[in-house]
């Protein structure tokens, strides 16, 4: 058992290094270990997937089983009879489009502001931001609230979207990092050309932010997606319901509610969309998690 | 992320430029710049510095929504202190929930992030398992997990049957409750996992390198190379972790609505409570209850950066 040393590979001369038996012992327990963990956070999502096909009669039952007897995809549709899924899908990608649009035009303008000009006060103000992302939002909940009561904005789209347009600190975070890391002598040359500032932020510096917007778009979409307690205050009106507040009524409200296999498949159903955006964008899923540790 | 919060009050000593030192380009290039941000400002006057304000001044009303605010001076402090049980509870019930869940996932998170930074094949499939949890949606997950943590027939305590362990009723016992919110909380271990991850990938492999020469064992080389470079990651995560759980609300309110007997009664939930439950909404009071919470997590905060100085340790 014998295997090539990187550090031997690296300097260009192969060694054959041969590695003790506790080297082997330790890797297999190594990717035991990984799975067992890999186990811990997929199973509960695997749970999920499978019970929302499985007849009620094998619900609730111990020791839990996995595989569906019958394989019911009628626990859909019957979930749908209860659960206006239609009305809350459409509300959610509504919310989940303008406020997208919203910040990503606000918030991209916003970080060139900062990365790119020079003016007073500019440091402080950035500071005030990111002590902005340390703010806790129950301190803006309830004046917040009390305003958009008092100009009529409760039971609308309003206090959900608007405050997109006014830039994401996050997202201006991150936008200023990605523009201040872009080469300057290209600005120059634009600039002997003649392009107005207006010019090259659309043209050129946008294009050129494109990685960043979008992690960014990745992250608005979940943001909307998952919202609770925004939806839960402003949207009373169950024509104005949200995927998230839909699905909370129809698993907790007594009556109103579908059994535990029908629950499963609306569960399904809200989570699908979400999975299928991470397994299309991973790297940025990745990537703006990581920015929010970034050094710097 | 705070890195780049003291990197720019370090930076911002000591220079203040006015509008009138500036020469005619230098001031036209500043006016570029305030347009530019001026989004923004507007919107943290609106968003961020108005309610900040109001709620302050709200904490001294009594205020039901419908009728005008009355100033009522401290009575609302008054009672919080004095005449409101169910506040020391939350608060004690918060406490136990941030002790336990930033304990968690910092341990979990950086334990995972150490196994996948050694040399593991398919990092980037261990990486997406472990990450998946965290993107969905808080309802979805809560759903699944009340199942979970059913104390008849829900995974955990199967699972805990095959280590030999008898059932625990994790949702329904009042003794029990917080520890199944705990033990749910690793659901979201992926984040800050990821951010581990980073951190030690950015740890030049000479020092290593230079540690084993010198004969360091691996205990030693976690010791004195990993953890004193990986300092500002574990600053940063403590403290995003601490922010995000003193607010812990969406889990409890879908899961347990703070029961049984209050176990699961956090701050948040207390204060939904007055704001938007109770009938007349006790707005005044809400805002009183905000306030005490945005001092503890100022505080806590400012420990936290205040102590950074002793323990976290910048390479630059």
């Amino acid at each position: 058992m014998t295997t090539v040393s990187e550090r031997g590979a690296l300097q260009g001369r192969m060694v054959q290094v041969r590695r003790p038996p506790a080297f082997y012992l330790g890797r297999a327990l190594l990717y035991a270990l990984l799975i067992a963990c890999s186990l811990w956070f997929v199973a509960p999502l695997i749970w999920m997937l499978m019970t929302s096909f499985m007849p009620l009669s094998q619900v609730g039952v111990f020791p839990p089983e996995w595989i569906p007897r019958v394989w019911q995809p009628e626990n859909y549709t019957e979930a749908l009879r209860f659960w206006n899924f239609g009305v809350t899908f459409r509300n959610t990608m509504i919310i989940t489009i303008f406020s997208l649009a919203g910040s990503l035009i606000s918030s991209t303008i916003v970080a060139y502001g900062f990365a790119r000009f020079r003016f007073p006060y500019r440091d402080l103000l950035f500071l005030i931001l990111l002590a902005t992302l340390m703010l806790p939002f129950a301190v803006r909940l309830i004046p917040v609230y009390i305003v958009y009561n008092e100009i009529g904005w409760v039971n609308t789209f309003y206090p959900l979207v608007v405050p997109e347009w006014f830039g994401n600190a996050f997202f201006i975070f991150l936008g200023r990092q990605f523009f201040l890391g872009i080469q300057q002598d290209f600005l120059d040359s634009a600039k002997i050309d003649g392009a107005s500032e207006i010019r090259i932020f659309t043209q050129i510096m946008v294009p050129l932010a494109k990685p960043a917007i979008v992690v960014m778009a990745i992250l608005s979409v979940q943001n909307s997606w998952n919202e609770f307690l925004g939806p839960l205050i402003y949207l009373k009106d169950e024509n104005l319901h949200t995927l998230a507040i839909g699905l909370y009524k129809f698993t907790s409200l007594p009556g109103q509610g579908g059994m535990q296999h029908q629950q499963m498949a609306a569960t399904v159903m809200m989570v699908i969309p979400v999975l299928a955006v991470f397994f299309l964008f991973q790297k940025q899923f990745i990537q703006g998690a990581n920015l929010s540790g970034i050094k710097g | 992320m705070t890195a780049a919060f003291g990197s720019q009050w370090r930076s911002m000593k000591g220079k203040r430029e006015g509008w009138r030192d500036l020469s005619p380009m230098r001031r036209r290039e500043a006016l570029y710049g305030l347009a530019f941000v001026s989004p923004w400002i507007i919107g943290l006057l609106l968003f961020s510095f108005f309610p900040f304000v109001a709620s302050f001044v709200l904490s001294f009303t009594r205020y039901d929504v419908i009728n005008p605010p009355v100033w009522i001076g401290l009575a609302n402090y008054n009672e919080i202190f004095s005449g409101d049980s169910l506040f020391l509870k939350s608060l004690g019930n918060t406490a136990l929930y941030v002790v336990g869940s930033v304990a968690i996932r910092i341990v979990l998170a950086f334990s995972l992030a150490m196994l996948l930074n050694s040399k593991v094949r398919f990092l980037g499939v261990w990486r997406t398992l472990f990450y998946i949890p965290s993107t969905v949606p808080i309802v979805a997950i809560s759903m699944v997990w009340i199942y979970i943590l059913n104390a008849r027939y829900g995974l955990l305590n199967w699972f805990l049957s095959l280590l030999g362990q008898g059932r625990i009723r994790w949702l329904s016992s009042p003794a029990y409750a917080m520890s199944g919110l705990l033990v749910m909380s690793t659901t979201w271990v992926g984040v800050t996992m990821i951010i581990f991850l980073a951190g030690l990938q950015n740890i030049p492999e000479e020092y290593y390198d230079a540690a084993r020469i010198d004969g360091a064992s691996w205990l030693q080389r976690l010791l004195r190379v990993t953890l004193p470079l990986l300092t500002p990651t574990i600053f940063l995560n403590i403290l995003i972790n601490i922010i995000s759980a003193f607010q812990v609300f969406n889990q409890v309110f879908i899961m347990t609505q703070g029961g049984p007997r209050d176990a699961t009664r956090t701050y948040m939930l207390h204060l939904y409570n007055h704001a938007f439950e109770f009938l007349p909404p006790q707005m005044g009071y809400a805002s009183a209850l905000a306030w005490i919470l945005f001092i503890i997590l100022f505080a806590f905060t400012a420990i936290v950066v205040l102590t950074s100085d002793r323990w976290v340790f910048y390479n630059n």
